[in-house]
């Protein structure tokens, strides 16, 4: 029987003649699209898929299974320097194209698993408040531990009351002498009670509702924080998902990113450089699937012929393959903008990016799990789980409707930069 | 709008006889009380809660089509499709047992089998027999003639020997139908179907899949070695096994529609609670133009989708032909299935995702409209074939 997790064509990046994946039969040489790599992302590309390859791959059904943390692969990511991409030189991270070497890391990795590569992505999403607010200090304090991979970063906005909107939020942190006393509950925290380090977003001037919300770095073990229960998730169950509940928990005002009432600036700023990141771990899943699909198609028979004969199979493969590279290409795009440095926030193109590549690879993978028949309806197949791990990418860091929402109203002009309000 | 006039020589597809507004509601009553509640956890264990057998057996869900003399309803298959589409509003894994037994296997023993095995047969399933069919095996699924299961004559009886895989209601079933392979020369002119009882030497019930969805449903492999089975437990000729597979197949495929429609329906009145509950913005969700446009949008394509199997299962009914409109009501139910089970967990947003809510449930168990009874893409060949005819 064919239960093959076999990765198809996948070629080197970079040129355009030269590549062929080795391993793979008479595929015959498949042409790949130049992307313009730089050697260093080449080469981040090439180290995060080989720990795809020899780490993740091999556990993702296990964890998938089990819903507990994978540490072991974070450890070899570490290892391996995987989470100095996050972190600029000068806090001994790599720097350079931070947002495109963070794509290009987690989509090799969610091509393997979406849910472990979240351990990666989420810290780069924790880590973003810090690197855009935070002061000298605080990045001195906090980044070179994210860079070595000893400590992983998480971001909190969303509560039990507040998701789309995000303004809603009700914890507070008032200041009190040196401090600032959180109290209140985040929801659905990704790496929530396995990082170390907490970006939260919360009320420090309540009165003046969002204008009064100011971004904290809260870390593990800080006296009155603690977690709630893993959710029970139909996806990336590899990904730990939990409350954190602030109960009178003193943080120290060194921790307070960028001034009060800044919070969603920062917030949204967070949200523009990290959605490519959504964007790349949609990407990943579906390349994925699509890889799997063709494997499969190429080796399953029926009417006496691989079912890859049939042009209704094809057709399906085509369209998937078309679809997988447009959000590539877009995605890739987004990125470069970010990393130019160009001054116009890129918060509609982010937005598009996640938008869209959410949307393809859900479709992607559904059609994936359909090439497979049956099989494919199986969970002692891989493909089942890309199907449910890519529909968290339509909905976290903001639902597409909510993308959608964006997207429209700055094209519409209604946009004004720094908080959504509603309408 | 006016009362539909009683004389109307057309009513509307949707309109019912009081005999199946009454199933269904009887069925809705059921479906929420006693099987709504158990949904989450028996997903969650991947069981089938073995009280609730009997309970569907007693309220004649088991035998809608058997006549009224032998212990069944004495309903039509329009009735079954009905209930199919209850059912699976409230859980697609409930649903499909009741499918089996009724648009696949009662189907067939109706219609191809002879009067002693009616009599011997059909009480029993209206009774307390669930019937499982096993047509699938590990290397022809689409390419279903290409079965590798092999029947040989001996004395008075056929013996059996080969594998099935993933057949539905394998657990519960006493009865099953098996198609075999009496004559390979011929080709699919040798499979033939026999019907077998648990419990017969030589035949054994695999383990129950791990599944994406539908998990309470049993989908198992069947293992067969020397399974001796008499003569007269030949459901139709020798030979033309084919037949009943195909035929009954293009009935079996309403049902799979009526659960598609009933999953999508599902999901969208859990939706439209929900909707009206959740708020955001300082308001319910439900307010937002974007929702209300895919709710729409959703009900929508339910509507289509049971007009579509509404009007097979009615052909069907009326001794018209019913396979194109089959073929069509069942690819367009599963598309329009897995677009509005996905659409629900969009619309419940992080709450979707997880298991504490219903809808990502849905969301799994819809996936398998495309896949079995034949998958969208043989039915889109069924279709076109028969275009260009
Ligand atoms: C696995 C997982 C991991 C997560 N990780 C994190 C994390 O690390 N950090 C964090 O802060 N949060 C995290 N979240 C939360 C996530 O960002 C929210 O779930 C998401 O923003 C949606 O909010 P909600 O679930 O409250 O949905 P709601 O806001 O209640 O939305 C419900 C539905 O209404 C629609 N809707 C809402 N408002 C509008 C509108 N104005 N117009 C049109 N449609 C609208 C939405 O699109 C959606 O379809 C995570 C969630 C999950 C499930
Ligand atoms: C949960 C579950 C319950 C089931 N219950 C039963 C049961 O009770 N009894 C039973 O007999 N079977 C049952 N089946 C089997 C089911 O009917 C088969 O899975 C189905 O027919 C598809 O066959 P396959 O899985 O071998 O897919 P394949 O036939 O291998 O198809 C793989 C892919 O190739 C495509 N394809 C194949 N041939 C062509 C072609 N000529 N042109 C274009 N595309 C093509 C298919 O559309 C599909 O996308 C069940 C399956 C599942 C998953």
């Amino acid at each position: 029987m064919p239960r093959a997790q076999r990765r198809i064509g996948e070629a080197e990046p970079g040129s355009v003649r030269t590549n062929r994946h080795g391993s793979h039969r008479d595929q015959g040489e498949r042409e790949v699209l130049d992307y313009g790599l730089t050697e260093e992302q080449q080469a981040i590309r090439e180290l995060a898929r080989t720990i795809a390859d020899e780490q993740v791959r091999p556990r993702a059904a296990e964890y998938d299974v089990t819903g507990e943390f994978p540490w072991p692969v974070v450890k070899k990511m570490a290892e391996v320097d995987l989470f100095a991409t996050l972190v600029p030189e000068e806090y001994g991270g790599l720097g350079g194209t931070m947002t495109m070497n963070m794509v290009l890391a987690t989509e090799e990795i969610s091509k393997a698993c979406g849910g472990i590569a979240l351990a990666y992505a989420g810290t780069a999403l924790g880590a973003l408040p810090i690197l855009i607010a935070g002061n000298e200090e605080q990045k001195e304090r906090f980044l070179p531990q994210v860079a070595t991979g000893e400590r992983l970063c998480a971001f909190a906005i969303t509560e039990p009351e507040a998701g789309s909107d995000a303004g809603g939020i009700r914890t507070t942190a008032l200041r009190d002498g040196d401090h600032y006393v959180l109290n209140g509950t985040k929801q659905w925290i990704t790496n929530g009670g396995d990082a170390e380090i907490y970006t939260v977003v919360a009320l420090t001037n309540p009165q003046k509702g969002p204008r009064g919300a100011s971004v904290l770095v809260v870390e593990k073990d800080t006296p009155g924080f603690s977690f709630g229960k893993k959710e029970d998730k139909m996806g990336i169950r590899a990904s730990s998902t939990r409350e954190l509940i602030f109960e009178d928990c003193r943080v120290p005002v060194e921790n307070l990113l960028g001034r009060e009432g800044t919070g969603f600036i920062t917030a949204m700023k967070t949200f523009d450089a990290s959605r490519p990141g959504v964007g790349a771990q949609a990407l990943g899943i579906a390349q994925g699937a699509l890889d799997l699909a063709v494997g499969y198609s190429l080796e399953r028979r029926q009417f006496g012929h691989p079912i890859s004969s049939f042009q209704g199979v094809r057709f399906m493969l085509a369209d998937m393959a078309m679809k997988v590279e447009a959000a590539r290409a877009l995605i890739y795009a987004v990125s470069r903008h970010i990393d130019s440095g160009a001054r116009a926030r890129p918060t509609m193109y982010s937005a598009m990016s996640k938008c869209f590549a959410g949307d393809m690879a859900m479709e992607v993978t559904t059609d994936a799990v359909q090439i497979f028949g049956g099989y494919g309806y199986m969970r002692d197949y891989p493909v089942e789980k890309y199907m449910r791990d890519a529909k968290i990418t339509q909905i976290y860091e903001g639902t597409n409707q909510i993308q959608r929402d964006e997207i429209g109203k700055i094209l519409i002009g209604e946009h004004v930069s720094g908080q959504r309000r509603g309408r | 709008m006016s009362e539909p006039s009683p004389a109307a020589p057309h009513p509307a597809l949707t309109t019912l006889s009081e005999e199946e507004e009454m199933f269904r509601k009887a069925i809705r009553d059921f479906a929420e009380s006693e099987i709504a509640p158990r949904v989450a956890e028996m997903d969650r264990n991947q069981t089938f809660d073995t009280d609730l057998v009997p309970q569907l057996f007693e309220l004649g869900l088991m035998g809608i089509e058997v006549p009224e003399e032998m212990g069944g309803a004495g309903s039509t298959f329009f009735t079954s499709i009905l209930v199919v589409e209850e059912l699976s509003r409230v859980d697609p894994a409930v649903a499909v047992l009741v499918d089996v037994q009724n648009t696949l296997f009662i189907n067939a023993l109706l219609r191809w089998g002879s009067d002693s095995q009616k009599e011997r047969f059909l009480p029993r399933m209206a009774a307390d027999t669930v019937g499982a069919y096993a047509l699938s095996e590990a290397g022809s699924g689409s390419d279903a003639f290409a079965l590798a299961c092999r029947a040989t004559e001996d004395g008075d009886g056929w013996v059996i020997t080969g594998q099935k895989l993933w057949i539905t209601n394998g657990n519960e079933a006493d009865l099953f139908i098996i198609f075999a392979n009496v004559n390979p020369e011929a080709g699919y002119k040798g499979i033939t179907a026999f019907l077998v009882e648990r419990g017969t030497e030589g035949f054994t019930v695999g383990k129950k899949e791990d599944k994406l969805g539908i998990r309470a449903s049993s989908t198992t492999e069947l293992v067969l070695e020397n399974v001796r089975v008499p003569s007269e437990n030949v459901l139709g000729e020798v030979g033309k096994g084919y037949r009943v597979a195909i035929e009954t197949l293009n009935e079996g495929r309403i049902g799979i529609g009526a659960q598609m429609v009933g999953l999508a329906q599902g999901a969208l009145d859990h939706t439209v609670k929900y909707v009206k509950e959740r708020e955001q913005f300082g308001q319910p969700i439900a307010e937002f133009q974007g929702v209300q446009f895919q709710l729409a949008q959703m009900a929508t394509q339910i509507e289509a989708a049971r007009l579509m199997v509404y009007n097979a299962a009615r052909l069907k009914d009326a001794g018209k032909d019913f396979v194109n409109p089959a073929a069509m009501a069942k690819l367009f139910s599963a598309q329009i299935a897995q677009e509005v089970a996905s659409a629900a967990v969009d619309l419940f947003g992080g709450y979707g995702f997880t298991r504490e809510y219903p809808v990502e449930k849905l969301y799994r168990d819809a996936k398998i409209g495309s896949i079995y009874e034949g998958t969208s893409n043989m039915q889109l060949q069924t279709i076109a074939r028969i275009l260009l005819k």
